[in-house]
């Protein structure tokens, strides 16, 4: 039996039949590895097709809105499509006024943003500032617990639970309202905005907390004048976030808010939000090609171009105001 | 008359009597502290003379940090930590660890400076303005009295004065830690902590952080810790030395670098260890 072969021993020089040290020469064993090479490559390649799949599906719909939208726009002038005040696109006299849905995308959202970004914040605060360890281990997770729940379930919530106690306080609300589905969004998005405005005041160093605290302050001092402005750029970019989710979001609105087209400013009313149109006339069985089909795209370009915008300023923000510990 | 703690202490007519008798602006008495179950500081006698410089040195871990923060109780802030025995402050002869003393009304009166310049994410006059603001100072006048006070106490009210609302971040370290020096000085404290405040910084700036605390103890007390043994002996008028969480030795700076009492400090003093 041989004895076990050592790394060092194969390693050195071993002495061939007739007497001579033969070693391979350095300059062979510092060669590049073709096979390792290759798997490296092939690595990579991997690698940069997973990545290049989010920005391909990105380009892709990109390509959908802008060429539909060319088609929809060689028959509607862009100028009506912004100033028009009815859409009203599958009756014979058809209207394609985009303000009607935006108007109620916007009170759709403002109302959630309204109960998201105060409540949102508060938490954040307490979470980062206040709650003692045990409380905050429990409270984050069943926090963003509410980020899981399907929106569906939210819409019907909307309609059949916060609806009916709404109208106790206005006898005169009726089933469908902006109200109530901007009120439930506002909640739903509640998680986005505290998770992540908590997380970028987690990460202020104690010690300028400490500072804080040197001079005097009170913790609510110390949270509202110096950790919040510290973490500025992470409690805007939660801002946005949540914004984004309220003007995209589909199946509270679609739900909860009606589907009539109706260009308003006021909560209580129902309207239709460019999301819940486009839902309606997916579903819808228009055929491929004609003037209400490709409204959808119209609309969905509108709304790509809105979160594009919340996007770019939450960019600039982070970018803007990004701090230097 | 320099309290010399340790046992085989030098005779008492080897310190050199001060013209006056000097009084304590705070005294350590039977102090200990506990981060949760760790004694971190173990029966502590110390007194901090008015208006002088008390240096803390020792090696790394000694406790110096921990006993400086006991001062204004950021211990507080952090749950688990416990703290024994008094540390009094005169003239009112309050014990400040109290239960019912409110850690808030101590940080008002005893300041700190830490390690790393930690300026606020506002301007330059804000950052020391703040101090008061807490307090709830608004009169636009006086606030601007202080604060130009404050840096002109820092000596930085030339370099800045034009440019009071920069974001406090433009400053360099050396002026961004003297920006924390006006802030702690802009609420006239009684008693200035500085925790090894020079340590971030270059050869100039500690130059000129260590001419402004000869500067300062003209109206305040200061209490600094450092790890640099050469600060000690140039700003401070006594030192004491720490190790493992004990007062090694306590005296005037001169006796303690010239002529140590215990062997220990001697050898720490000399390089031989730490």
């Amino acid at each position: 039996m041989e004895p076990p072969v050592s790394i060092t021993e194969t390693l050195m020089p071993v002495p061939d039949a007739a007497g001579v040290h033969t070693h391979a020469p350095a300059s062979d064993r510092l060669k590049a590895r073709f096979s390792r090479n290759l798997k490296e490559r092939a690595i990579e390649g991997v690698l940069f097709l997973a990545a290049f799949s989010s920005v391909a599906t990105t380009l892709g719909i990109v390509y959908i809105l802008l060429s539909e939208s060319w088609v929809f726009f060689q028959h509607v002038p862009l100028k009506d499509f912004l100033t028009d005040t009815q859409w009203t696109p599958l009756f014979d006299d058809a209207h394609f006024g985009i303000m009607v849905l935006l108007s109620g995308t916007l009170v759709s959202s403002l109302v959630a943003l309204l109960v998201a970004i105060p409540l949102g914040t508060i938490i954040a605060i307490y979470l980062s500032e206040f709650a003692p360890f045990a409380v905050r281990e429990i409270a984050k997770p069943v926090l963003e617990l509410l980020a899981g729940v399907p929106t569906v379930i939210y819409g019907y919530f909307a309609l059949l639970f916060v609806t009916p106690i709404l109208q106790w306080f206005f006898p005169d609300l009726g089933g469908f309202s902006l109200l109530a589905a901007g009120l439930v969004m506002g909640v739903m998005i509640i998680p986005y905005v505290s998770s992540v405005s908590e997380d970028a005041m987690r990460a202020v160093p104690m010690a300028i907390r400490e500072g804080s605290y040197a001079m005097g302050a009170t913790r609510f001092q110390t949270a509202v004048r110096v950790v919040m402005p510290s973490a500025f750029s992470g409690i805007a970019a939660a801002y946005i976030l949540g914004i984004s989710r309220a003007v995209g979001e589909t199946m509270v609105v679609a739900v909860a808010a009606g589907m009539q087209p109706n260009l308003t400013w006021n909560p209580a009313e129902p309207a239709a939000t460019i999301t819940a149109y486009i839902v309606q006339v997916a579903l819808g069985d228009l055929p491929h090609g004609s003037i209400g089909y490709q409204t959808i795209f119209a609309a969905g370009l509108s709304l790509f171009v809105i979160t594009l915008f919340f996007n770019i300023l939450g960019h600039w923000l982070r970018r803007r105001y990004r701090e230097v510990y | 008359m320099a309290a010399v703690l340790q046992e085989n202490a030098v005779p008492a007519s080897a310190v050199p009597a001060p013209a006056a008798p000097l009084a304590p602006k705070a005294e350590a008495k039977a102090f200990n502290f506990y981060y949760g179950a760790f004694h971190a500081l173990k029966n502590i006698n110390l007194p901090v003379y008015e208006k002088k410089v008390t240096a803390m040195i020792g090696p790394s871990g000694c406790g110096k940090s921990t006993f400086l923060r006991s001062f204004n109780r950021m211990h507080d802030l952090y749950p688990g930590n416990r703290y024994e025995g008094e540390i009094r402050m005169y003239p009112d002869n309050v014990n400040i660890l109290a239960p019912d003393v409110d850690p808030i009304e101590v940080r008002m009166r005893v300041s700190m400076v830490f390690q790393k310049p930690n300026p606020f994410p506002k301007s330059i006059y804000e950052n020391v303005a703040y101090g008061l603001r807490v307090r709830g100072v608004k009169d636009r006048q006086s606030l601007d009295e202080k604060v130009e006070a404050a840096l002109r106490g820092a000596a930085l009210w030339n370099e800045v004065k034009d440019r009071l609302n920069d974001l406090a971040f433009n400053l360099s370290g050396g002026q961004q830690q003297r920006m924390c020096i006006a802030r702690a000085l802009a609420t006239d404290p009684e008693i200035l902590l500085f925790d090894e405040p020079t340590s971030a910084l270059d050869p100039i700036a500690t130059g000129s952080i260590e001419e402004l605390v000869h500067e300062l103890k003209k109206q305040v007390t200061i209490l600094i810790v450092t790890h640099n043994m050469q600060q000690a002996a140039r700003v401070s008028d006594y030192t004491a030395y720490m190790y493992l969480g004990e007062l090694i030795e306590f005296d005037v700076t001169n006796n303690i670098f010239l002529k140590p009492a215990n062997k220990q400090t001697e050898d720490y003093i000399t390089g031989r260890f730490g």
